[in-house]
């Protein structure tokens, strides 16, 4: 099975306190580390298993800047054969549907039986590029997949759906999947391991292999013509307990006691 | 382009409630609204939805039933072609997250996702959405088009007031043309757990920000000593550190305990529509912008680990 991973660098923010930057059009990034994003590294683990099951090949896949290589050394040091690196400044600010027909014309000419991606990224939270794709393609598709079983050219898969249901479905190949967090527990990737894979030959397309012109892509592109970021408001929001963490835990023990807690 | 669109969800038989907050959504925007019904039985859906959509489409196969994207693609793009609406409206859901982009993308038409208000100004249509899991707000002017098509925050919009007058409906069977062989085999009920997490009147709920799968151990100490029930919200679910049937949120369980207590949690939405029914919530995060302490009631901004063990500490005097 000829699988093809898509996978998008992104900043690590789960702890992180975002700050906005001077234009408000972006958060700024400086201090933040950049990786794999979450869900994207589900659905690398999954190919990875698939390829081990099923044989065939898996090739990983990325739109971005030169720091968006580190997600593709990542995914071959987790197993992945081949990586392909679309990177070009004037794909700076596409929006998801540029995105898709972009990776679809890398992918139209290619033999490929499966597409996975995440649900959606981290940073923007879309959740869009995957099932454009699939419409660029003309491909079946399924989101917010749980789990993956495959019987010759047809896959059935679990979709989560809300308050603890799910569906099966039959989907045939070829198809594109997007991913849900938890399907699988991805292996670690070791600095070693992606040592190991530090000679390996990245495929590298920007705008004139595609054969797009510079206004189909980028910001220009996009039906978005401002963007202005904010922090939330909050209004409303907690009364924080300040002082020494003893007085905190104090205040905290409190106010168990008055819910009904250790009574 | 005018007027708006709403597509309806059901599941088992039943309108989805999300589907009157899409109705409020496209009210409070103008007053041409349609909403549609694809079902095997329509009618049943839609006498749900009385008093609250002016006009009604009706769209009848027994293919509709259940969702299925192959099923309900020909129908929209058809519909969403003959009217011209300025905006189509679903909910971010299992199934808006499914349909919006293949809608989007079979017509060439922009979407926005998880849009949390919807205006307009002299520059065209502005709406509001998160990113960044909540931590960020965006306000986005989107270009004017003929159609756009927006996916809905479930819980952001308030539900549609009943009490409407007119309502037209039209009728029409579907003739579907599918073109994959996608198909909805059974649906799955998660296997109930070893305890109710929803019958709890104290919850003790662990997200990222409790590190690793050892320091659950201290949150359970904690849920034990107070006589509560451990809880936890989807990242230490897909870590495999508890079990599902603990999780709180859209895709798990909602609950309404008289407690909560949110170690480490930041508070994703879809955390958040699970439990912020909860009469009273204290929140433990690092990040003091962290969504969580927009529904919390009282809060601490300090490492849970810290917290923890002072607590244990506390509650022993």
């Amino acid at each position: 099975m000829q699988i093809v991973v898509l996978a998008k660098s992104v900043p690590e923010i789960s702890e992180a306190e975002l700050e906005i930057n001077a234009e408000g059009t972006g958060i700024e990034t400086e201090d933040l580390v950049l990786g794999i994003n979450e869900w994207d590294n589900f659905a690398v683990e999954e190919a990875v298993r698939l390829r081990e099951a099923h044989g065939g090949t898996v090739t990983v896949m990325t739109l971005g800047d030169k720091e968006a290589e580190d997600v593709l050394r990542r995914a071959l040091a987790m197993g992945a054969d081949e990586a392909i690196h679309l990177c070009d400044d004037a794909f700076e600010g596409s929006d998801p549907a540029t995105v898709a027909r972009l990776f679809a014309r890398v992918l139209r000419d290619r033999k490929v039986d499966l597409i996975l991606t995440g649900v959606q990224s981290s940073d923007a939270n879309n959740a869009q590029t995957g099932v454009l794709l699939a419409q660029e393609l003309g491909w079946g598709y399924a989101t917010l997949v749980t789990k993956i079983e495959r019987a010759g050219e047809t896959l059935t898969v679990h979709r989560e759906l809300e308050s603890d249901t799910e569906e099966r479905v039959e989907l045939p190949l070829p198809a594109v999947v997007t991913v849900q967090s938890g399907i699988n527990e991805p292996r670690y990737v070791s600095v070693m391991g992606i040592r190991k894979v530090r000679g390996k030959t990245i495929e590298q397309l920007g705008l004139g292999d595609l054969g797009v012109g510079e206004e189909q892509v980028g910001a220009a592109s996009s039906a978005i013509t401002r963007r202005s970021l904010s922090l939330p408001d909050t209004s409303g929001a907690a009364e924080l307990l300040e002082g020494t963490l003893a007085d905190i835990s104090h205040r905290l023990a409190t106010l168990v006691r008055e819910a009904g807690g250790l009574s | 382009m005018s007027g708006v669109l709403v597509i309806a969800e059901h599941r088992h038989g039943a309108l989805r409630a999300c589907t009157r907050e899409a109705l409020g959504a496209a009210l409070a925007h103008g007053s041409d609204v349609t909403t549609v019904v694809l079902s095997d039985q329509p009618e049943r859906i839609a006498a749900e939805l009385d008093g609250v959509a002016p006009n009604l489409t009706l769209v009848e196969h027994p293919a509709l039933a259940d969702y299925n994207p192959e099923a309900y693609l020909p129908v929209l793009a058809d519909l969403v072609g003959s009217l011209a609406p300025e905006l189509v409206l679903l909910p971010h859901t299992s199934q808006g997250m499914d349909l919006g982009p293949a809608l989007a993308g079979r017509l060439g038409l922009p979407l926005i996702t998880d849009c949390t208000a919807i205006s307009a100004n002299d520059d065209g249509l502005v709406v509001r959405r998160q990113a960044y899991a909540g931590k960020i707000v965006e306000t986005l002017v989107l270009r004017r088009a003929d159609t756009t098509i927006l996916t809905l925050q479930v819980g952001a919009f308030a539900e549609a007031a009943p009490g409407l007058q007119s309502v037209t409906v039209e009728r029409t069977v579907a003739e579907l043309s599918p073109r994959h062989d996608r198909r909805l085999l059974e649906y799955v009920r998660a296997a109930a757990g070893d305890v109710d997490i929803g019958a709890a009147d104290i919850l003790v709920a662990v997200g990222r920000g409790i590190g690793k799968q050892d320091n659950i151990a201290l949150a359970q100490r904690l849920a034990d000593t107070i006589g509560a029930t451990l809880a936890c919200s989807r990242p230490v679910t897909d870590a495999g550190w508890l079990p599902k049937s603990r999780q709180v949120g859209t895709s798990g369980k909602t609950v309404r305990p008289k407690l909560y207590i949110a170690l480490g949690i930041s508070g994703a939405f879809q955390h958040l529509a699970g439990m912020k029914g909860a009469d009273t919530i204290i929140a433990v995060n690092k990040d003091p912008a962290a969504p969580i302490f927009k529904v919390a009631h009282y809060g601490v901004v300090a490492d849970v680990l810290e917290v923890l063990p002072a607590l244990a500490q506390a509650l022993a005097r």
